[in-house]
């Protein structure tokens, strides 16, 4: 993608050479090698660190999956697809995988919806724009440790507030971290608390490159602002959306440190694992050294990413609403 | 200053993520100055510490220093179950551990089967400490034949009861802490004691905090525990470990738990609060509950332990990883971390019951009362459980064997399963610890 502009103007030499000596045709070498080689040099750094950081942990990691691979043993035995094989009749597995797909549905359909509506009320003239924008990204750059540590006090079984809340309707207090239902929630809503105003951004950004001119008919025509949105708005941006629902499946996925620290450091996710995510249970099996068997969970996380990000993309593009 | 907390946390969650991140790079600080070669009186050295609480130990530092008035020491602390997976990483990758590490009694069997990875004390004249130590603690910090001394020990974890007295009266139960020893020779007796306590109603407060920790004392007092001597994982067979298993599983039907993970941020406001009647005490943890629970002084009292003594739960051992730099003064540290008046001190300033026993008879020892306690004689009654302790041998993955058990219980209090589906969901989860 990087190489397609600069190949336009490689062909158009500033003057058609007439009478070429050494010289002109050297300075005519350097200036072709300049047009032709040095974008690759411009854009070698990221790659180059791709591959020292990306490409080759993902290979190398393949390659440990397939061994008998303990830290503190220096033997490190093939076993060929064992750890996979072992894996896919490990209950614990697919409880995690259950776990991550739970949490990533609960945390990405609210926030998204709940994103898209915060960018369709900011993207109007509003008194302080600035401060309501910037407010929005706040909850971001929060620390994650601080974000679940105040959230885990939120969701405190004895103390926490929200169960003195409910009580006021006469709900006798919930143990959130006891239950599975009950600890995807509270996890879920750390997650959106922290991702909502982020997406809420992106949209936005989006959303102010829609010409006005398509509101202003349409509010002429009588359409409300729900109709605008979703006729107009959400059609307009959908590049912009099949991005963001991507990037936060892929972050749903991957979600980490919400569940390892609101379980207060329990690598198994509640004393039921009712809380594990494919994450901690890699990290479970990291901290127990099995390397082997914790590079083939990632090997299978990496697959299911992989998978529900096409799935995702096939489903977003598909519900084409158009302009009509 | 040594517990065994199985997948729980310190408060300061913040504070000790910070802390063990930096833990992760500090590695190559330790390498400073060795350029040299032998050691010069000014030539710098930089001592790094690595612990899993506050062992008390700043002013020892500074004191250090006026003998080694070239070396700085910096302390770092990470939470218990983190400090030492850290220190495996870090002994397998060659990186990153520190001149200075501490390693709790469930841990220690873990890291002595390692000869190899840390400096023999020995060659830096720490054998001679041999005669100060109670037997079995200088023997949990041997290579496996007995020929390299791998770690001095700090303290010992003998076993009592800690109650409130305030909730005691309230629910009608004696409040003489002679009395409340009565009260419970054995644990049977303390789960009997504990149906009255909660038949007498006393709002919001429960028995004890949770039944982890219970559940592991119980053990602890037993001649064998998860492992036997050959390190062979007994704890799916072993009948006092079932019986541990079954008391803890009644105690939590009769509601007799505050369903309070120990040392999690809520366990710290149950403590507060008066959420628990009693909480089983090693001698360091008389250190934690005034460190998490300052305004409760004068509230608590101390009895002897149910089960008649015995146990052992927690204690420490220093140990110098040999990526250490500097291993004569990392030895001469722990010689001073460690030595009789450093214990005696940590004992009155932490609750730290010494390893060294020629202390249990000394008078600032058997003499001392504990105010915060409502001046409970914890000097005699702490050395009394550390004489009539029968050490128990721990074995290389005790403390993932605790867990499992803990998870296991866990699972009862949240209603989640029956004793007997979770002890069996245990026994299945013990074959994969390997």
């Amino acid at each position: 993608m990087a190489t397609r502009a600069p190949g336009d103007l490689a062909v158009i030499p500033p003057h058609p050479p007439v009478r070429p000596s050494p010289g002109v045709h050297r300075r005519l070498l350097v200036h072709r090698l300049d047009v032709k080689a040095s974008p690759y040099a411009y854009v070698a750094p990221f790659f180059l660190l791709f591959c020292a950081f990306g490409l080759f942990p993902l290979a190398y990691t393949a390659w440990v999956s397939l061994h008998d691979w303990t830290l503190l043993s220096d033997v490190h035995k093939f076993v060929g697809l064992d750890n996979f094989v072992a894996l896919l009749s490990d209950d614990y597995f697919w409880n995690a995988t259950f776990n991550t797909l739970s949490i990533g549905v609960l945390s990405t359909v609210p926030q998204l919806l709940l994103a898209i509506w915060l960018a369709h009320l900011l993207n109007r003239p509003l008194k302080a724009q600035t401060l309501f924008r910037v407010t929005l990204l706040l909850p971001n750059v929060t620390s994650v440790v601080a974000v679940v540590v105040i959230f885990s006090q939120l969701f405190g079984r004895d103390y926490g507030m929200i169960n003195w809340m409910l009580s006021w309707f006469g709900v006798s207090p919930i143990d959130w971290n006891a239950g599975t239902a009950t600890s995807h929630i509270a996890i879920s809503v750390m997650i959106m608390w922290r991702w909502t105003g982020y997406n809420a951004l992106i949209f936005l950004a989006a959303m102010q490159a829609v010409p006005r001119e398509l509101y202003e008919a349409a509010t002429i025509d009588g359409a409300s602002g729900m109709t605008q949105l979703r006729k107009i708005t959400i059609p307009m941006i959908r590049p912009t959306i099949i991005f963001v629902v991507i990037t936060s499946t892929i972050g749903a996925m991957q979600v980490l440190a919400e569940p390892l620290l609101f379980g207060i450091y329990s690598i198994t996710g509640g004393p039921d694992r009712q809380y594990q995510t494919l994450s901690l249970f890699i990290y479970e099996y990291f901290t127990k050294l099995d390397f082997g068997y914790a590079s083939a969970v990632s090997w299978m996380m990496f697959i299911f990413i992989v998978v529900i990000a096409g799935i995702n993309y096939l489903l977003t593009r598909r519900s084409r609403g158009g302009l009509s | 200053m040594s517990k065994l907390r199985p997948g729980m946390v310190t408060p300061l969650l913040a504070v000790v993520l910070a802390v063990g991140v930096t833990a992760c790079g500090s590695g190559g600080s330790t390498g400073t100055g060795a350029s040299s070669g032998a050691t010069q009186p000014a030539e710098k050295i930089k001592l790094t510490v690595a612990l899993f609480s506050d062992f008390h130990f700043a002013p020892l530092y500074e004191e250090f220093k006026k003998t080694h008035p070239n070396v700085e020491i910096v302390e770092r602390r990470a939470q218990f179950n983190d400090h030492h997976k850290n220190l495996t990483t870090q002994l397998a990758t060659g990186a990153g551990a520190a001149d200075v590490e501490a390693v709790e009694a469930g841990y220690i069997a873990t890291f002595t089967p390692l000869p190899d990875k840390f400096y023999n004390l020995n060659d830096y004249g720490l054998g001679k400490r041999q005669a100060d130590y109670l037997d079995w603690k200088w023997k949990q910090g041997l290579s496996a034949d007995g020929s390299k001394l791998l770690g001095l020990g700090t303290d010992v974890g003998g076993l009592a009861m800690c109650y409130r007295t305030d909730l005691f009266k309230k629910a009608g139960l004696p409040t003489d802490r002679a009395e409340v020893s009565q009260l419970w020779p054995t644990w049977e007796a303390y789960l009997e004691a504990g149906k009255k306590f909660i038949a007498a109603g006393v709002k919001g407060a429960k028995w004890f905090d949770g039944p982890g920790e219970n559940f592991r004392a119980i053990v602890d007092q037993a001649p064998v525990g998860f492992y036997d001597d050959q390190n062979t994982l007994v704890a799916g067979t072993n009948p006092d470990v079932k019986k541990a298993f079954d008391l803890s599983a009644q105690m939590i039907q009769a509601d007799e738990s505050a369903k309070l993970a120990a040392f999690s941020p809520p366990w710290n406001t149950g403590l507060t609060k008066g959420s628990f009647a009693t909480i089983i005490c090693p001698s360091w943890k008389t250190g934690s509950i005034k460190d998490a629970a300052p305004t409760t002084s004068g509230k608590w009292d101390v009895a002897a332990v149910p089960g008649g003594g015995g146990g052992n739960q927690g204690g420490t051992h220093l140990m110098a990883p040999k990526q250490g730099k500097h291993p004569k003064e990392a030895a001469e540290l722990i010689d001073l971390l460690t030595n009789k008046d450093t214990q005696l001190k940590l004992f009155t300033d932490a609750g730290a019951l010494p390893s060294i026993p020629a202390l249990y008879d000394d008078p600032t020892i058997t003499g001392f009362t504990n105010p915060f306690f409502s001046d409970a004689p914890t000097g005699k009654i702490f050395t009394d459980a550390a004489k009539a302790l029968k050490p128990q041998h721990v074995g290389p993955k005790a403390g993932d064997v605790l867990t499992t058990f803990g998870n296991a219980l866990q699972r009862i209090e949240q209603g989640k399963q029956t004793p007997d589906e979770s002890w069996a969901q245990a026994l299945k989860d013990l074959e994969r610890i390997k």
